[in-house]
């Protein structure tokens, strides 16, 4: 958590107060939040009231997908369209939809780079426009760091509601919900520095979708439950902040993959040649498995990450890397590396020097 | 050292990670997941290897204060285990598959990887002691003999006991119980698992006639003539007397029992109890877990279940199978059973019997 938002949380802890309620220290608290609702509307371009805040972008995916979905229904449209590399918190709930609540779900593929196909949405929104509900298709991929062309999404779109889900994209790059044009937009507090258990959803005014949470009629009525006024006030200041150095980060990003690339000329940098991230990249490295690495690496003192892993905890391979045309087994030999406001050059120098060792290791457990 | 520790779940193996670790050694801890389609819960004392256990071992692990990975040996334990265990019952023969686990999973394919990622051993819960001596390292019956596990363990061969840890064999598992409450170990009273871990309801019989069929064949007796019917000759075992539905009673009344399962045939030959008899038997993939046996008769003594009793027996080797000659004739045994040779305490190897008489 950045600094900023640490003291904004701590002092908004100390004070009392139920935003919703009327008296003194309830307005108190109201007026602190809505402050810090126009401060997040002013860095992502969007309006105070399009600001719906949740407990996690996992929420306000949900909410945006299933709002979104149920209200197209009403109107006889049962398609949910999304990509193919969408977090599990899109591709979950879109699953439920499928199996509970009657929703064909169709996936957009994506091309090597992990960008995804325009001519394939363009075919399919020519052809079943009509009976689209939403398209949900990320901002930037949380594991290749890939960022999706979302104006051309919302061109192609039309009439039909687009959401985003932006959590790995907020303060990393330039993000405008108004030129974007999207319907809908998931932010995550806890990807820009501030404190876990915040999110929001951004929803276009006069867009209202069935609630999941009902209640106390918060929100617009789209997200009953108490305000959590530190976590909120938190949040602002960690969008204010300007902790994050976007040209800084991609530096030491791309002297990382100029270092790893000259040390083992074999990996491969997925998404190399589409625009990404400033602070991920995710490499194969042929001949290994990805948790034996991360292993290794950790003992180094070095996190990284593998794809995903299943509810056992069993290393799985990476839809995102499958749906960018690798096999099982390339995918399995794969880690994502992100850089972050606080990494510099010597970490980067570190990581490359200790990596040839680690990836001979992993290759002589991978032939064991 | 730098050893990788292999934690269930259970309270044996999170013991022994903290002596490990108590020890002076580093020691990272490792869950394997088993199962490529774990369940949830443990149900009672049956199976492992379940979400929930996995959750348990990452606890213990971060109460002792260890990094935690998981590693996912499913296909490993699939192709060396489950089709075994399966392959073994088809031929009419009786598996152990925690033995097959040990051969081929703990110490084999992680000991392995172990070592390939630079670590130096792998360390384990099982009740088992190892010793070194001017013959290497040898391996020995837990303290504790109601618990020994050496019989699971005798399929190691020496350079896989030379990479093997076990800190549990000195103590009692009353004992163990104890230290895992004062480590602050949440699985201090997590019952003991029994049975077979893939087979989680505990219906073996069931189990296996789901994946082998229930192809009806003939009960005969020792004279080849016809007393009853079966469903699947792979759900008996030797020595059995209950559970074999025949009307045609013996002309003295005297029980009957399982004699022989003859899988080619589909055929379960039952006798008399005497005939159960067995003063030799001969094993074969015979493994030593320290010098050779040879061809020179010994001493000492056999046990052919992983808890059964150790028998006063002469034994040798041939080059090719390991023969014990009991002092005593046993009653009922299976092939496919591990014999496991013993001079004392110390596991002098093991092989799987193949042929008795």
């Amino acid at each position: 958590m950045v600094e900023e938002a640490l003291i904004a949380m701590t002092a908004q802890l100390a004070r009392l107060g139920n935003p919703s309620s009327l008296h003194t220290h309830g307005r108190a608290t109201r007026k602190t939040l809505e402050d810090a609702r126009e401060v997040i509307a002013k860095e992502v371009g969007c309006l105070p009231s399009e600001v719906i805040f949740t407990a996690s972008g996992t929420e306000a995916n949900n909410t945006a997908l299933k709002g979104l979905y149920w209200q197209g229904r009403d109107e006889g449209k049962h398609v949910v369209v999304i990509s193919s590399i969408e977090h599990h918190a899109i591709l979950d709930p879109a699953h439920w939809l499928e199996v509970h609540e009657g929703a064909e779900v169709i996936q957009i593929p994506v091309t090597h780079d992990g960008v995804v196909d325009l001519e394939f949405l363009t075919h399919l929104v020519t052809t079943r426009g009509n009976e689209i509900a939403v398209i949900s298709v990320m901002h930037a991929n949380n594991e290749t760091g890939v960022i999706q062309p979302i104006c051309k999404v919302v061109e192609i779109a039309g009439e039909i509601p687009v959401h985003t889900d932006a959590a790995q994209s907020f303060k990393k790059v330039p993000l405008s919900f108004a030129e974007l044009g999207v319907y809908a937009m998931s932010l995550s507090a806890h990807k820009t520095g501030g404190p876990l258990g915040i999110g929001a959803l951004i929803l276009r005014r006069a867009v209202e979708i069935p609630a999941l949470l009902h209640g106390g009629g918060q929100e617009r009525e789209i997200r009953s439950g108490t305000l959590n006024a530190p976590a909120i006030v938190a949040f602002a200041a960690a969008a204010k902040s300007k902790y994050y150095d976007s040209a800084k980060v991609s530096t030491l990003r791309d002297s990382f993959i100029a270092g790893i690339s000259s040390a083992l000329p074999e990996v491969i940098v997925n998404g190399l040649k589409a625009d990404r991230l400033p602070g991920i990249v995710n490499i194969t490295f042929p001949g290994t498995q990805s948790d034996t690495l991360l292993l290794l690496m950790d003992a180094q003192n070095i996190s990284c990450s593998t794809g995903s892993a299943c509810s056992a905890g069993v290393h799985e391979a990476s839809h995102v890397l499958l749906a960018m045309g690798h096999d099982e087994v390339s995918a399995q030999s794969s880690l994502r590396f992100s850089f972050g406001a606080t990494s510099t050059s010597a970490d980067v120098d570190f990581a490359v020097s200790v990596l040839p060792d680690v990836i001979n290791r992993g290759k002589a457990a991978n032939l064991s | 050292m730098k050893l990788i520790a292999a934690m269930s779940g259970g309270v044996d193996s999170a013991v022994a990670a903290a002596r490990a670790v108590e020890a002076g050694h580093d020691v990272i801890g490792v869950h394997l997941a088993l199962s490529s389609n774990p369940q949830k819960y443990r149900s009672g004392a049956r199976g492992c290897c379940t979400i929930e256990d996995s959750h348990d071992a990452r606890r213990a692990a971060d109460v002792i204060g260890i990094p935690f990975y998981i590693w996912d040996m499913a296909e490993e334990f699939h192709d060396g285990v489950v089709e075994d265990f399966l392959a073994e019952y088809a031929a009419g023969r009786t598996p152990n598959p925690c033995l097959r686990c040990n051969e081929k999973i703990k110490f084999a394919a992680v000991l392995d990887r172990a070592r390939a990622m630079g670590f130096d051993g792998v360390v384990t819960g099982h009740y088992a002691r190892t010793q070194i001596s001017d013959s290497g390292k040898t391996l020995h019956r837990a303290v504790d003999h109601s618990k020994d596990q050496s019989y699971v363990l005798s399929v190691l061969t020496v350079e896989q006991i030379e990479g093997a840890i076990f800190p549990l064999g000195d103590t009692t598992k009353v004992d163990i119980r104890k230290e895992a409450e004062a480590r602050g170990l949440a699985v201090a009273q997590k019952p003991d698992s029994h049975d077979i871990c893939f087979v989680p309801s505990g219906d073996n019989a069931g189990w296996l006639r789901d994946r082998l069929g229930s192809e009806v064949g003939p009960i005969v007796d020792q004279d080849g003539v016809k007393i009853g019917e079966h469903k699947g000759a792979y759900t008996y075992t030797i020595g059995q007397r209950k559970g074999l539905g025949l009307t045609v009673p013996t002309a003295d009344g005297s029980p009957r029992f399982v004699l022989k399962i003859e899988p080619v045939s589909n055929t379960v030959v039952v006798g008399a109890r005497e005939d159960l008899a067995v003063s030799t038997m001969r094993g074969e993939r015979a493994v030593w877990c320290g010098p050779a046996v040879t061809a020179q008769l010994q001493r000492g003594f056999v046990q052919v279940r992983a808890h059964g009793a150790a028998l006063p027996c002469s034994y040798f080797f041939d080059g090719t199978l390991l023969t014990a000659l009991l002092d005593e004739p046993l009653l009922g045994l299976a092939t496919g059973q591990a014999m496991v040779i013993y001079d004392g305490d110390r596991v002098v190897g093991s092989a799987t019997i193949c042929e008795t008489e």
